[in-house]
Parts: structure tokens; sequence; C-alpha cells
């Protein structure tokens, strides 16, 4: 039992990374009707530039976190300026390839500037574990959930509650209404690249403090799982993602560690053929409406 | 619907390629022979992406399947390895083909997440498994010349542009596009959609199959890491720079696959002379961002490939020497109307 | 000097041209209405002055040209209720609202005029927190009504709010619209293909077909005229 509620918290832990990171998924799908197949990169670059920080510049883990969450937000807004917002009127397939293009020079970059070997930037939260009740749970694992479902939170509160947040989910609803009403619509979906880019950041840097060692391609998989647990919740609903990626979380954890077979490697495969099967049963994912195109 | 490259310089190319290996090195006809490869391998990711508007991220996943079948039924079952190829061909096409029917759930972008997932699970499952050599992967009984590759490798090609060019001049390039352009459409004039679809994933996989036979046969080794996902997304860019729903493109696609990570050194030194940034250029990275660059370009100045390039110039050139001019009438007032 | 004055303006949807040369004036106070069979350009002549579609030709506002972005345009006091009213389905009635207030820089007059609203529509506060895209089509007309009031525009642009409503709720609706104009003073450019209700509820018209002004004149005269109604108006 102890077990359990152990691999539980920890799954939640992974959960709350791949939440995270499929959150950015859907608000830049909402605002652009975009998949950003970079946005994994653009977390492990945050996160790169965080390892540089803190190991050749001597800052501590926190201050340069920040640092980097706002530099996340600058680059997130540079990348629709430049490659985004140009391509607006192409094709869906451009706009799709112009994500790949992004996620490999991003890939590159990274492997060229800081060397393709594998970095360590250590955890910010202690190696401990507190007794609950006999239960072992891992500071890790829970400074994790904390930092990323915290962040979660507050921009919920900043959508929900903030003018700009209701301008923002406005443009993302109909943005021709919105402009008449004299929302700046173009600043708008740059401030929702932004966010994600800094939801990105969140979840990279996370992923790197739990996975201990990181490489240009770690977030990868992380990508994949990401947009799985979006794609469960349906790609139009934030709450759907986030809580599509504490279910995968956790799901995968207790398969991997209680099914023999499947063990640590199988763990996406299995992860993936579950999702093809919620799918076939029900294409708009489990939260996500769908739009009846019987043919 | 304009031809990108006349008739005349096929048979130039055809020419060139049967007398090439008297001059060139072993090692070059090695370098074209996976030129080949890649050549098959877009030619069949045309088909799908190009002509019936499917995007496939997963196709560096096909060529796995067909490069193990090869070395799985070479080694194993001592099967000679060239009679292995149509076997390839077949495995990785039924594959391909049971994909087509999930996949007609999925539209566009979702489309393009599942077949990402493809080569991802592939990969997890090869290392696995004992069958396929688990992560070790399986060395060939045969180690082959660069010209024995080169000269088994371009009449495949060869072969497989010719079968090209007939399923998409006949019926099945014509359901394809009336799919690509309405899929609605298609089904209101007797399309049969999951057919259709499904057809073109298999043919397509087939087509990977195929090239990744001869890459296993080209190196004598399949590992799974040779399949990375990166694989998958170079493909989509060479079919993308050689021009998608274009025949005449994929061979520029597979020379850009080949030459351009590997040149991008000289690329970045040349780039150097005019912006001395002082990088350096043989780093680990470097390819792949001059690639992704490269690829961004071709996307903002020539989305429709160097194919849509040639077809434009080739236009330009007929207008100038007087010709009738085959493009639609840009220069032409507006004369229709619209809702008020 | 006309509030609104548009002068041989032509727009045009890529290729195909829209509007060949409308020229019209709307003056302060007034309740216009443009009027023309399908595809005559109403609503085009809308989007033009709203810049939501390309044009050409001279646009003033109070004497000072058009910008050439929708917002900048809302941004002079322009508030245009597009065709399908431009609710925001997925926010709720009070989000909706609020929207309206969006550049209102007197932030507590603002929240004092939506008070207000919800006092003269109840519903509007009973049932703020329901998603607009559940509202029926004449509560989304009101709603799209209200939101417009608080943005306090100089000049409303309606387009066809009659659209898929019930005969006895579109008279509602106008009834409301010549009561902010009489009392408020709001300017109301209306687009409508129902020629007898606009006529009535407006002071003058404008007939447009194939993309230019046909006819103007008082709507009372222009629907006394039997020869006009049968040949332009349809009934």
């Amino acid at each position: 039992m102890q077990q359990l509620l152990q691999q539980v918290v920890s799954g939640l832990a992974d959960g709350s990374v791949y939440g995270s990171l499929a959150l950015a998924l859907v608000l830049i799908y909402r605002a652009t009707h975009i998949i950003n197949f970079a946005q994994g990169e653009m977390g492990m670059f945050a996160t790169y530039v965080l390892w540089a920080l803190v190991t050749h510049h001597g800052m501590s883990y926190w201050p340069a976190f920040v640092l980097v969450l706002a530099l996340a937000f600058v680059g997130g807004v540079g990348v629709h300026t430049v490659v985004i917002r140009p391509l607006a009127r192409a094709p869906e397939l451009t706009i799709v390839m112009a994500t790949i293009a992004l996620l490999v020079v991003l890939n590159g970059l990274a492997g060229w500037i800081w060397g393709p070997d594998e970095k360590v930037v250590g955890s910010p939260f202690p190696n401990n574990s507190w007794n609950v009740g006999g239960v072992l749970v891992s500071e890790q694992s829970v400074g994790v959930i904390a930092i990323t479902l915290g962040c979660v939170l507050v921009l919920w509160l900043f959508f929900r509650f903030t003018k700009v947040g209701l301008a923002l989910r406005a443009s993302a609803v109909n943005p021709q209404a919105s402009r008449v009403l004299g929302v700046r619509v173009p600043w708008m979906l740059a401030l929702g690249w932004g966010l994600a880019s800094v939801l990105s950041a969140i979840s990279g840097t996370m992923a790197a403090a739990s996975f201990y060692v990181f490489t240009p391609s770690y977030m990868q998989s992380v990508l994949i799982y990401a947009f799985a647990a979006a794609v469960l919740g349906g790609l139009e609903s934030p709450l759907g993602a986030v809580v599509g990626g504490l279910a995968l979380g956790v799901t995968v954890n207790l398969l991997g560690h209680y099914v023999g077979w499947i063990g640590s490697d199988l763990q996406l495969p299995v992860a993936l053929a579950a999702l093809l099967a919620v799918l076939l049963v029900r294409p708009g994912g489990l939260f996500g409406r769908v739009a009846v195109r019987r043919v | 619907m304009r031809r990108a490259v006349p008739l005349a310089w096929l048979a130039a190319g055809a020419v060139a390629i049967v007398l090439l290996p008297n001059v060139l090195s072993d090692f070059r006809e090695f370098q074209l022979a996976y030129v080949g490869v890649y050549f098959i391998a877009v030619l069949g990711l045309n088909l799908l992406t190009g002509y019936s508007g499917q995007i496939s991220l997963g196709h560096g996943g096909f060529m796995m399947i067909g490069a193990y079948t090869t070395a799985i039924l070479s080694v194993h079952h001592g099967i000679r390895d060239v009679w292995t190829i149509p076997l390839a061909a077949i495995v990785a096409g039924l594959v391909g083909f049971a994909f087509g029917f999930p996949a007609l759930r999925f539209r566009g972008v979702y489309l393009a997440l599942a077949t990402f997932a493809i080569p991802v699970a592939l990969i997890q499952i090869a290392k696995k498994f004992a069958f396929t050599g688990g992560g070790g992967g399986m060395n060939l009984t045969r180690i082959v010349s660069g010209n024995y590759v080169y000269t088994l490798t371009w009449p495949i090609a060869g072969g497989l542009l010719v079968l090209a060019w007939l399923l998409v001049h006949g019926r099945f390039g014509r359901a394809l596009r009336a799919i690509r352009e309405s899929e609605v459409a298609a089904v209101s004039s007797g399309v049969n959609l999951a057919l259709y679809k499904s057809l073109a994933f298999g043919i397509s996989a087939a087509y990977a199959g195929v090239a990744g036979s001869l890459y296993a046969l080209a190196v004598a080794y399949v590992n799974p890491d040779t399949f990375p996902i990166t694989l998958s997304i170079l493909l989509l860019t060479g079919a993308v720079v050689g021009g998608l729903g274009s025949l005449g493109g994929v061979v520029f696609g597979a020379l850009f696959i080949e030459y351009v990570p590997l040149y991008s050194p000289n690329i970045l030194d040349g780039f150097e002379k005019i912006v001395p940034l002082h990088l350096d250029s043989k780093a680990a990275g470097a390819p792949a961002v001059v690639y992704g660059i490269i690829l961004l370009l071709v996307l903002f100045l020539i989305p429709s490939g160097v194919a849509g390039l040639l077809r434009a110039a080739s236009a330009r050139l007929e207008r100038l020497r007087g010709g009738r001019t085959a493009g639609a009438p840009a220069a032409a007032p507006p004369t229709t109307e619209a809702n008020g | 000097m006309a509030l609104l004055e548009l002068t041989d303006v032509r727009a045009h949807y890529g290729q195909v041209r829209a509007l060949h040369g409308v020229t019209l004036t709307v003056e302060e106070g007034e309740i216009v209405a443009l009027l023309g069979a399908n595809g005559a350009g109403k609503t085009t002549t809308l989007r033009a002055i709203s810049a939501m579609v390309a044009r050409e030709g001279t646009l003033r506002f109070d004497g000072r040209p058009l910008g050439r972005t929708a917002e900048s345009v809302a941004r002079r006091g322009i508030t245009h209720v597009p065709e399908g009213r431009g609710i925001f389905g997925e926010l709720t009635v009070w989000e909706n609202l609020q929207m309206g207030v969006y550049l209102r820089r007197d932030r507590r007059a603002a929240q004092r005029e939506l008070a207000e609203l919800c006092d003269e529509t109840p519903w509007f506060r009973d049932r703020r927190g329901q998603q607009a895209g559940t509202l029926s089509g004449g509560e989304q007309q009101l709603l799209a009504l209200g939101r417009a009031r608080l943005t306090k525009p100089r000049l409303v642009l309606l387009d066809e709010p009659s659209l898929g409503l019930a005969p006895l709720v579109v008279q509602r609706f106008f009834e409301v619209v010549r009561r902010l104009n009489a009392e408020q003073g709001v300017t109301v450019l209306v687009v409508e293909q129902n020629a007898a209700i606009a006529l009535e509820a407006s002071h003058r018209a404008y007939v447009l077909e194939v993309g230019r002004v046909a006819l103007a004149g008082p709507s009372a005269e222009l629907a006394k005229d039997e020869a006009v109604r049968s040949s332009y108006l349809g009934y």
C-alpha cells in the first residue's frame, strides 16, 4: 500500500511535468489553432539557459529560475512575431513544418552552444523524504508538483480575473469580434505564445530536476506524453490537459511498476496505444467536443 | 498540371545515372546510393502527404520496418538479401495500410501527432525484444560495395518512379487529389474514403520499406537508433523542399537530405566569410541548425519547393519566348461580384 | 460636417471586387439604414468602415481619415456589431459585457453603467454565469447591443440585426435602438435585408445595388414610394 502511494506521488510529479507542457500546447492551439511541435524544445532551451546561469555564472537556482521564466516569455513572443505571424495565412502543413523546423533548430542550437554531452542541473529540492503516516513521500516529487501546479494556478487566476486575461480568451474564441471591440489581437496572440513558453520552461526545468541528467533531446519523450495528455483532454480544454497529464503520469508510472513486461522501456508505446484506443472511441478526447462530420 | 521537370531532363538524368559509376569513386557511389534510398522514401511520402494531404511524421518508422525485415529474413532465415526487398515492401506496406484505418479518425495535426508516435514506439519495441537483436541491433551477413548498392538502388528507384507516375496520373491519383481538396466532396462523388486513404498509407509505407531495406543492405547493420524521429523529420523536410505534390522535385529533396547535413560545415564556413561569428562549424548540432534554417527559408520564400520554383521559372521562360502563358491570370482586373 | 463620410469607397475580397464606389454620409444623431438585395454590398460597406476588408477611397470620421486596422477604428469610437452578433460563445454573459468596457478608461463610470444596464435588462445579472453561446438569438442580439452601448460609441454599425429572429423580437430590438438614439444621441448605421422595419426605424436610407449607391432619401418617403418599394425593396 505504501509502495502504491509512493508510486502515485511520483506519478503525479511526472504527470505535472506532462500537464504543464500539455497546457502550453492547448494554450497555443486555442489561440492560434496551431500545434507547436517545438514546445518541448523551447522548454529544453530554457533549461539549458538555466544550467548555464547556475554552472557558469554562479547564480543560485531560484533567482536563475525566475530570470529564465522571464527570458522564456520574451523568447515565446519573439518566436511568434518572427516565425509564426508572417505565416498566418499559409496552409496548415506549412505552419506545422515551421514549428518542426523550429524544433530542429532549437535542438541543434542547444547541442551546438553547450555540447551534446549529458548535463546535470541538479534539483533545487533537497534529497529527502517525509514520513507521512508510514508512506515515504519524496520532497522532490512534492516540490515539482507544487511549483508546476502553483504556476498553473497563477496562470488560471490571470485568465479568469484580469482584463488582459479576458481579452486573450476573447481573442482565442472570436478574433474578429475582439478586434472590433478594440483588442489588439496580434499582441494577444504574442502574449499567448509568451505565456506558453513560460509553461514550457517550467515543464523543462522540473523535468530536468526529476531526470537528473539531460541532453538536448530529453524533452522529446515528455513532448509525446504532453501531446497524449492534451489530446486526451480534447486539445481545447486547459483543465483536460492538466488533468490528462496528471492521470497519464500516474497511470504510466503504475503500469511500469506493477506490470512486469512493460517495465520502463515500453511505457511510452503502451501509453500511446492507450491513447490511440481512447481516440478511436472518443475522437474528441475525454473532455473535448467533436464537430460531427460523418462521411 | 505543368510538369516541373520536362521529359528531356528526365532522359538526361537517367543517362547521367547510368554513366556516373564510371567516373565516381566507390565512396561517392555509396553517397549517391543513399540519395537513391532517400529518393524512394521521399517519393512514397510525397504520395501520402503531397497528393492525399495526410501529414506523416512517421516514415522513418516504415523505413525501420523494411530494414529490420531484411535483416531478420537474411540473418535468421537465410533468405538472399535482394529477395527480401519485395518482402520488406509488403510488410511495411501492410503495417501502413493497417495504420490507415485508425488514421481515418484523425484529421490534420491530430494525424501528424499520431504518426509522430510510430517511430518512437517502434524504437522502444526494437530495443526490448530479442528477435530484433535488442539494443545492439543486428549485423547483416554480406558487406557490399558502393557500386553494388548504387546499381541495385537506382534501377529500383527508376521503376518505382514510373509506378508512382502511373498511380498519380490514373484513377488513384485523381481520387487522392479529390480527397486532399475536400473530403466531403470526394465522398459525394463516390470515392471510397477509407479505402483510398488506407491505400495511400500502405503504398507510401511500402516505398519507405523498400528504402529501409536498401539502406540496411548498404550499411550491413540495423540498430534501433539508426531510424530516430529526426529521420522522419528529415524525410518530410526533403519532401517539402523538393515540392509536395510534385514528382519532379523529389530528387532535389533526396539530394537535400543526403548532402545538406553533410556539407553544413562548408556552408557555415562560407557564411563565416560574410558574417564573422567565430562559430565552431564542425560542432554537433550545427548540421541540424543549418538544415532547419534552410527549411524555414524554403517555407517562407518558396513554399511549393524546388519543383514550384522550377515551374515558375519555366513559365516565365515561356512568357519571355512569347509562348502561351500557362500561369494564372494574375494581371487581370477583378471582375466578378461578391456577396454584399 | 457629417460624422461619417464615405467617398467613392471601393473594396475587394482578393481578386473579387465587391464595392465599386460607395458615397454616403451619416450625420451625428441620425439613424441611417443601408438597404439592398443580397450581394449588393451592404455588409461589405460596414466591413470597409471597420477595416475588415481591403478598401480604397476616402473614409472620414469626425473629419479625420479612418485607420487601417479594425482595432484603430474601434478606438475612434465606432462599434461594429457584426453579422451573427459577434458574441463570444464560450464566455459567459458577464464576460461578454466586460469585453464591452475593454477600451474604457473611466473604470468606475463604466462599471456603474454596466450596473444600470443590468437594471434595465435584469436577466443580464440573473444569468450572468450562463455561456453566451447557449442564449437564444434574440437574447444574443440584446447582449451584443448592450455590449455595444458599454463601449460608449459615437457610431454603432449594426449588421443584419434581424437575421434569424422572430418578427416580434426584431420589433422590440429596434425599439431599443430608437430609444438609445433618442435618449442618448447614439448615431446608428444599420444594414438590413428587412427593408420595411429598417425604413420604419430610421431617419434616412441608402439603397445599394451592385456595390454602388442607387437611391437615397428620407426613410419615410422611400417607404411611401410604391415604385421604389417594388423595384428596389421587393415589397
